[in-house]
């Protein structure tokens, strides 16, 4: 798995990358009651606003990794946003991004680096 | 985000309990508060409702009004200050009040009690230190403004409330809604009133700084107790239909616009034995009879997006009515909740509107408050 500073994990899979947000950001985030998904068949670029995570406490988004297109989204989380606290990494992914090259994931912090990151 | 300089924080006399116990300390009102604990917020706030909560509010203000000379210049002079009848209260009794601008706007809302021989009133952490120069300022001829420095405040709330407390302070179940009582304890004299903001029975407990770690761990240490921070503190309140001061309430936002008429009794009002004589009063009385232009509501949001503080609210046909004051998800109703302002036409309960959340027009209804049923010990 690669870590980006935003807290969220990227795991390929096929020539896809599934994205979703670490342990240490669900539980930063508390308890979610409300995720918004983005559309598939879009195109987004890095640094886009694709998913929005609401907490009893805030809303925050989550960002694209990487240039790409969203080919699916985990649409179990819109009836069950309390997955993303209790299997983050796991069942509850966000999306499936198509990317050009997966050479770009190069760039990112590894389990341990991100385990630094967080302190 | 802005660095916050932590080390201009005040630290409340249970700073070290609420780290001990794992709280996830922020600022808040110039204090670093503990906002929530490991279980969270959701957890807190249900357990709260199920059993019994223990809240830290400390940082809010305590203050005593000693009268000079008599009691009854104090409470004339006071009552000059908030559209509330305060000569009416009763010794060991506490009531909610608000001072008031000139142009009927909201300084600060606030509990008082009569305790015989003076006053003692609880305000918003916020607005202490303008609250005491405003009493001062309108009270120093007839008594002495003594903020409390020396003691620490908690909140018990929740059904368990009463047995876990009973356990420590015996007499306190025979306490009503808002009655006041101090009794002494192994923890020092403690000012108990049976009284909160969660909308749960409860209680609010003065106690010495030199008792108050006591306390809270003998607390704690009861059946049913479980500490609670302030993000819980904040969905009680708003299922509770409860305003919080500088987000629902505020110097722009009359009593009768927020709905607090039922904090001005009828002697304050046009026709009463003591009407107006305070400040803001013509504008006040005149809403009062008139109805005003707008009004805080009850929002449910119909879909599961929670609508949060300045979310723009619109008639279906794209006329903007108000907005969101406060607004999450509420752990008990469990959907999301909200309170705003909007126009009066559109505040009867059942009227459909729309939110603007993240640019997408989402339908809410407009629906009486609260949101949770009180069950408070009358």
């Amino acid at each position: 798995m690669k870590y980006t500073k935003e807290h969220e994990w990227m795991r390929v899979e096929g020539d896809l990358v599934v994205v979703g947000i670490t342990e240490h950001a669900a539980t930063q985030l508390g308890d979610v009651v409300f995720v918004e998904l983005p559309e598939t068949e879009t195109m987004v670029a890095e640094g886009d606003e694709v998913c929005v995570i609401e907490s009893v406490k805030a809303a925050s988004d989550i960002l694209a990794p990487l240039d790409g297109e969203i080919v699916e989204v985990n649409v179990k989380l819109v009836d069950k946003p309390a997955l993303v606290n209790e299997d983050p990494t796991g069942e509850a992914w966000f999306f499936k991004m198509k990317i050009d090259d997966l050479a770009a994931l190069d760039d990112y912090m590894d389990e341990d680096e991100y385990a630094d990151f967080i302190g | 985000m802005t660095d916050l300089n932590t080390s201009d924080l005040k630290r409340l006399v249970l700073h070290d309990l609420h780290v001990s116990l794992g709280g996830k300390m922020v600022p808040f009102a110039g204090y670093d508060m503990p906002v929530q604990y490991p279980a969270g917020v959701m957890t807190e706030h249900l357990h709260t409702r199920s059993a019994a909560g223990l809240f830290d509010v400390s940082h809010m203000g305590q203050v005593i009004l000693r009268p000079k000379a008599d009691m009854a210049a104090l409470v004339a002079a006071f009552e000059a200050m908030m559209p509330v009848d305060v000569a009416g209260l009763a010794e060991g009794r506490q009531r909610y009040g608000l001072f008031t601008t000139e142009t009927g706007g909201i300084l600060d809302d606030l509990m008082f009690a009569n305790r015989g021989d003076h006053l003692f009133v609880v305000v918003n952490a916020a607005c202490k230190a303008a609250d005491v120069a405003h009493m001062q300022a309108h009270l120093s001829g007839v008594a002495t403004v003594e903020p409390v420095t020396d003691r620490a405040l908690l909140a018990l709330q929740g059904p368990l409330a009463e047995a876990a407390l009973a356990a420590w302070v015996p007499g306190v179940a025979e306490m009503r809604f808002m009655d006041v009582r101090v009794f002494d304890s192994a923890f020092g004299p403690l000012w108990i009133s049976r009284s909160g903001y969660t909308g749960e029975d409860g209680f609010e407990i003065s106690v010495p700084e030199a008792g108050a770690r006591d306390l809270a761990s003998a607390l704690l240490g009861t059946e049913g107790v479980m500490p609670i921070g302030l993000g819980a503190r904040d969905s009680l309140r708003l299922e509770a239909g409860l305003c919080l001061y500088g987000n629902d309430i505020d110097t722009t936002t009359t009593p009768v616009e927020a709905g607090l008429t039922w904090a001005i009794q009828k002697v304050r009002r046009a026709g009463g034995g003591r009407s107006g004589g305070f400040p803001g009063a013509e504008r006040i009385l005149h809403q009062l009879d008139h109805g005003p232009d707008r009004l805080r509501v009850g929002l449910l949001p119909q879909t599961r997006a929670p609508m949060r503080e300045g979310t723009r609210l619109f008639d279906p046909d794209g006329t903007p009515l108000g907005e969101v004051t406060s607004g999450g998800f509420g752990p008990s109703v469990q959907a999301p909740i909200a309170m705003g302002y909007v126009a009066a036409s559109h505040a009867t309960p059942g009227t459909a509107l729309e939110g603007e959340v993240r640019g997408k027009r989402m339908a809410v209804t407009v629906t009486p408050l609260p949101f949770h049923p009180t069950t408070y010990k009358r």
